[in-house]
């Protein structure tokens, strides 16, 4: 039997009298591209940031290759981390530092390379993503929403992580430049050879990054499958969402 | 029984919020004895805090010497004293007047900028950007400017005593009829080593309280733009009241007064 690249037993979450997370159960394959989808405040970005360890679970197991790491604290985390790459959802680029700057700040800073050596490997990954070297001496305020993403995605595969996850990849971008973005994170994803996690609520997106899709709703896991049979998921929850009608057993909440 | 709620409700939140601060302090103090140290991020905000301060902390100590000079000189002129104006120039300038205005200064200009810079960083993301890159925020972000702070405070204190005093002579010796030569022999002469350092003293501990409360209050800004602004204002509102209090506990200390 082999071991997933990531596992969740029973995870849960609250925050004051919100229970976000209650028992999410989740089994990620090496080298498999996994989206969780769900409606906004359903708790997809709480699920990242406790896999990451930004956020401590109050129940549950967090496994990562087979190893416990939900309680990881000091360098044994840092190890872990050294396994993650990250797109944020506004990209969360360093203003103070220049492009290349941020694309290399990991091999600096999280693995003591030295800055030239760096700064190489930054510009080739800036050239995966589409992006010139003249960009490499920009400031993140300088790019445009759809560069910034590339840079950020650029930053998240610097270090060649064995787990990439991607949070919202596509909001905020022009239909054609989110098509641009799914492009290159199948593609990135694939060169890299990475296990990669999404989080979005794009059907589009989801569709095209995925080979399988999980559905969070009320603090848990309500279908997971392949991303062929989501249109056949049987879950009056699932077909709702995918295909965005306001009548179904969803009901949007009008105050949080 | 709902005010007594209240209260009891106020006062849980003021623990959770001084325990917070103190988890906060413990371990940015724990980060700056273990490596790795960012040197470079240390002389950016030396620059930054120290050298960027200098002008607001000159002026304002040139303007209190000439100031106190001139209250000192009129007030002593009630009881024929006038001529201790050197002495309690030097004296309230460099126990007193000079680390508490310049934290004061410090804390408008410094405090502020840090949480806004920090509490920008939470609100888009980029404090959790540089976990996922392997690198702990406290000590990437607020140990450089907690040594930065330490440090500067004491020169920026030493050269505002400096201009302070300076301004007391030159109101002394151009409008209140004091000689040059003697104004600076009488102020040599009574200040002591104790008088200087104990300044200095208070000068780091203020560095230190500004750049925390700076850190902390960034660190824990929520929301969007409106919690930026609500961030900077508490961190410049709590490190005056907190250098204030410290003054006062470091006199006592230091002088063995209470």
């Amino acid at each position: 039997m082999t071991v997933a690249k990531i596992e969740l037993i029973g995870v849960k979450k609250r925050f004051g009298k919100k229970q976000v997370l209650d028992g999410i159960n989740l089994k990620i394959d090496k080298q498999s591209s996994t989206v969780i989808i769900g409606g906004s405040g359903t708790g997809k970005s709480v699920t990242i940031k406790c896999i990451l360890g930004i956020i401590t679970p109050d129940e549950g197991t967090i496994l990562i290759d087979g190893v416990d790491v939900t309680h990881l604290r000091g360098a044994a985390r840092d190890a872990v981390m050294r396994k993650f790459g990250m797109l944020f959802q506004g990209a969360a680029l360093f203003d103070s530092l220049t492009v290349w700057e941020n694309v290399a700040f990991g091999l600096i800073q999280g693995r003591g390379m030295n800055r030239n050596q760096a700064k190489d490997i930054a510009i080739q990954k800036l050239a995966k993503v589409g992006l010139g070297s003249d960009v490499a001496y920009l400031s993140p305020a300088e790019l445009s929403g759809g560069m910034q993403k590339r840079v950020g995605l650029a930053r998240a595969i610097a270090a060649d992580p064995e787990i990439i996850f991607f949070d919202e990849p596509t909001t905020g971008l022009d239909p054609i430049m989110a098509d641009v973005i799914n492009d290159l994170i199948v593609s990135t994803v694939r060169d890299v050879g990475a296990t990669a996690l999404s989080i979005t609520h794009d059907m589009v997106s989801s569709r095209k990054i995925s080979d399988r899709i999980a559905m969070l709703y009320g603090g848990k896991i309500i279908w997971d499958g392949p991303t062929s049979q989501i249109n056949q998921s049987g879950n009056d929850y699932v077909d709702q969402f995918i295909h965005g009608r306001a009548e179904g057993p969803i009901k949007m909440a009008v105050k949080a | 029984m709902n005010i007594v709620a209240g209260i009891g409700r106020a006062v849980l939140a003021l623990l959770a919020s001084l325990g917070r601060i103190a988890d906060f302090t413990i371990r940015s103090v724990t980060s700056i004895v273990s490596p790795p140290i960012y040197g470079r991020l240390i002389a950016v905000q030396i620059l930054r805090i120290g050298y960027f301060s200098l002008p607001v902390v000159g002026l304002t100590a040139l303007s209190t010497g000439a100031v106190l000079a001139l209250q000192i000189y009129l007030g002593g002129n009630r009881y024929g004293a006038e001529a201790i104006v050197p002495q309690i120039v030097v004296l309230g300038i460099t126990r007193e007047l000079g680390p508490v205005i310049a934290g004061l200064m410090v804390a408008g200009r410094v405090a502020a900028a840090i949480a806004a810079e920090i509490g920008t960083m939470k609100v888009t993301e980029q404090i959790d950007a540089l976990t996922t890159l392997a690198t702990n925020p406290i000590k990437y972000l607020v140990v450089p400017r907690l040594i930065a702070a330490v440090v500067s405070m004491p020169i920026l204190t030493a050269i505002g005593d400096s201009i302070g005093v300076f301004g007391g002579y030159l109101v002394a010796t151009q409008n209140l009829g004091f000689t040059g030569s003697i104004y600076l022999k009488n102020t040599v002469d009574f200040a002591t080593r104790q008088d200087i350092m104990s300044g200095l003293i208070k000068a780091s501990v203020f560095g230190f309280i500004v750049a925390l409360m700076g850190c902390y209050h960034g660190f824990n800004s929520k929301g969007g733009a409106q919690g930026v602004g609500a961030a900077t204002t508490s961190a410049v509102v709590s490190s005056c009241i907190l250098i204030l209090a410290a003054d006062f506990a470091l006199t006592a200390l230091l002088f063995h007064t209470a």
